[in-house]
């Protein structure tokens, strides 16, 4: 199952990713994928924030350091394998270790190490529309996910977000 | 007092011998040369496992190159974080287990502190206190900073590094990596007016960074000129570059100068691998001549990631008697 989200500018993003960190539990991995200056990092602050992160003003791009590690409600591990050459080098980062739910773990440019990847997890595709607008692809992949991705949809249609249709932004399209 | 300092706190592996912290005897990375000539070949250090193939290799070569053996030293500096924890490890781990087979005394460092302790490297070095800007592929932050161990931090990124951005844009335009010198270099020819690029603020009263919102600036720039089938000209790349780099440096001086004003120093020191970054060196000093504040820069090997740093700090707490338990862990994200 897939959902189609809207947004229309970096704080949406972070608003859009604090709503489906909300949702995230130990154990899962969200996958980002999306070109450079797209909004994975935008989406992770509000992931973070979403999982009790406190002070996320300062969740910051670890392309250098490859891995961030977050205090929050469950430990936020935020992987961004940009610098990555190839899946060989992953391994030799000791990844794995990540994959295997010792915390809530999100990765940008995911799409780099597609055999390392688990088989169940969040998949996140954010694209540019506009110069500031984006469009966020969001599929469940094994039973927990599509459950998540059940939440996601309730979440942003549900009680409360009257709001949100009234703007018109961020209607889910079920695919 | 001699003090042996190991750094393995992202891709290079670094060991030093520093004197009485403002000597340098040895200061070797990975990256240099004769290291590469001994292993046959350019060794990219991303792994922690790299970092295990030279740490050996690479503290002897410091001892010797130093002159001494491991009865000369007088204590260990280690970095602690903040890095990648898989690298780290091994410093660290290397730099315990060392001190327990010898006794001697070890502390674990802070990556960015070591980086405001670079320029006392130099022969001419600043009385405290003073503004620190650390800027690097990984770290993008304001200092006050009153002594060795005595931070205040003013502001930092809350998105990108400003090293970040320029590997980022250098990628977007197929340039290499890293992007930090290739464009300090097309863009001496280039144009810094051509394309007026956003100088992100986030309000007159923030110290804080933000470098993503320009990064996707550049972005949408090269979409909406895309290459044609002759590929870019290089004149329009060096363009976009130096109004890149324009862009960078003028928030980069603007905000360090703003601290200074705003916290009544005198004096500010540059740090970090992009401080190597020559417009940046160029523009801070002509501005800060004009406000009348002191610059100091170390030499750019001192700037990007290496031990002796590590051992000016170490030398100022162990000569204090200050040293770490051997139960030390490492950070990724250890704060100053």
């Amino acid at each position: 199952m897939k959902i189609l989200l809207k947004s229309r500018s970096p704080s949406d993003t972070i608003r859009i990713g604090n709503r489906i960190g909300n949702l995230l539990l130990l154990g899962d991995i969200v996958a980002l994928v999306g070109e450079l200056g797209a909004g994975k990092t935008q989406l992770i602050k509000g992931l973070a924030a979403g999982a009790g992160v406190r002070k996320t003003t300062y969740v910051s791009s670890p392309s250098f350091t490859l891995i961030n590690e977050y205090a929050g409600r469950v430990p936020f591990y935020h992987i961004d394998l940009f610098r990555l050459g190839s899946e060989k080098e992953a391994e030799e980062l000791g990844l794995e270790e990540y994959l295997q739910g010792r915390g809530v773990t999100a990765i940008e440019w995911a799409d780099k190490i597609p055999s390392l990847l688990p088989k169940e997890l969040l998949w996140i595709e954010i694209r540019n529309t506009g110069r500031k607008t984006r469009s966020l692809e969001i599929t469940g992949k094994g039973e927990r996910y599509l459950n998540l991705v059940d939440q996601i949809q309730s979440s942003e249609f549900g009680v409360g977000s009257s709001e949100t249709r009234r703007r018109g932004s961020r209607l889910p399209t079920i695919c | 007092m001699r003090i042996l300092a190991i750094e393995t706190s992202c891709d290079d592996t670094g060991a030093a011998v520093v004197l009485n912290g403002r000597k340098i005897l040895s200061n070797i990375v990975s990256s240099q040369v004769s290291v590469h000539q001994r292993y046959g070949g350019v060794v990219p250090e991303l792994a922690s496992r790299r970092h295990i193939e030279s740490i050996v290799p690479i503290v002897t070569e410091a001892l010797e190159r130093a002159k001494v053996t491991l009865r000369d030293i007088d204590g260990i500096a280690v970095t602690q974080g903040p890095g990648l924890v898989g690298s780290l490890l091994v410093g660290l781990s290397f730099a315990k287990s060392l001190s327990f087979v010898t006794g001697l005394p070890f502390v674990g460092i802070n990556h960015i502190e070591a980086h405001l302790s670079a320029i006392f490297l130099e022969e001419r070095s600043p009385k405290f206190p003073f503004i620190g800007l650390v800027v690097s592929g990984g770290h993008t932050s304001l200092f006050r900073v009153d002594g060795f161990g005595k931070f205040k931090r003013l502001g930092q990124t809350r998105d990108d590094a400003a090293g970040e951005a320029y590997d980022k844009v250098a990628k977007l335009l197929g340039l290499g990596y890293p992007g930090g010198p290739i464009i300090d270099e097309l863009s001496r020819t280039g144009n810094p007016e051509a394309i007026r690029f956003p100088r992100p603020s986030l309000g007159k009263n923030s110290f804080d960074f933000s470098f993503s919102g320009l990064k996707t600036a550049v972005v949408n720039y090269v979409k909406a000129h895309p290459e044609p089938a002759t590929g870019y000209p290089e004149d329009l790349i060096r363009d976009i570059v130096s109004s890149f780099q324009e862009a960078v440096v003028e928030v980069l001086v603007r905000k360090t100068l703003q601290a200074a004003q705003h916290e009544k120093l005198k004096r500010v020191v540059l740090s970090g691998g992009v401080a190597a970054n020559s417009r940046l060196r160029q523009k801070m000093e002509e501005e800060a001549a004009e406000q009348r504040l002191k610059v100091f820069i170390p030499s750019p090997s001192l700037c990007s990631d290496n031990a002796a740093m590590v051992a000016v700090a170490g030398y100022e707490y162990l000569k204090q008697g200050i040293r770490s338990p051997l139960s030390l862990n490492a950070f990724s994200n250890l704060p100053l």
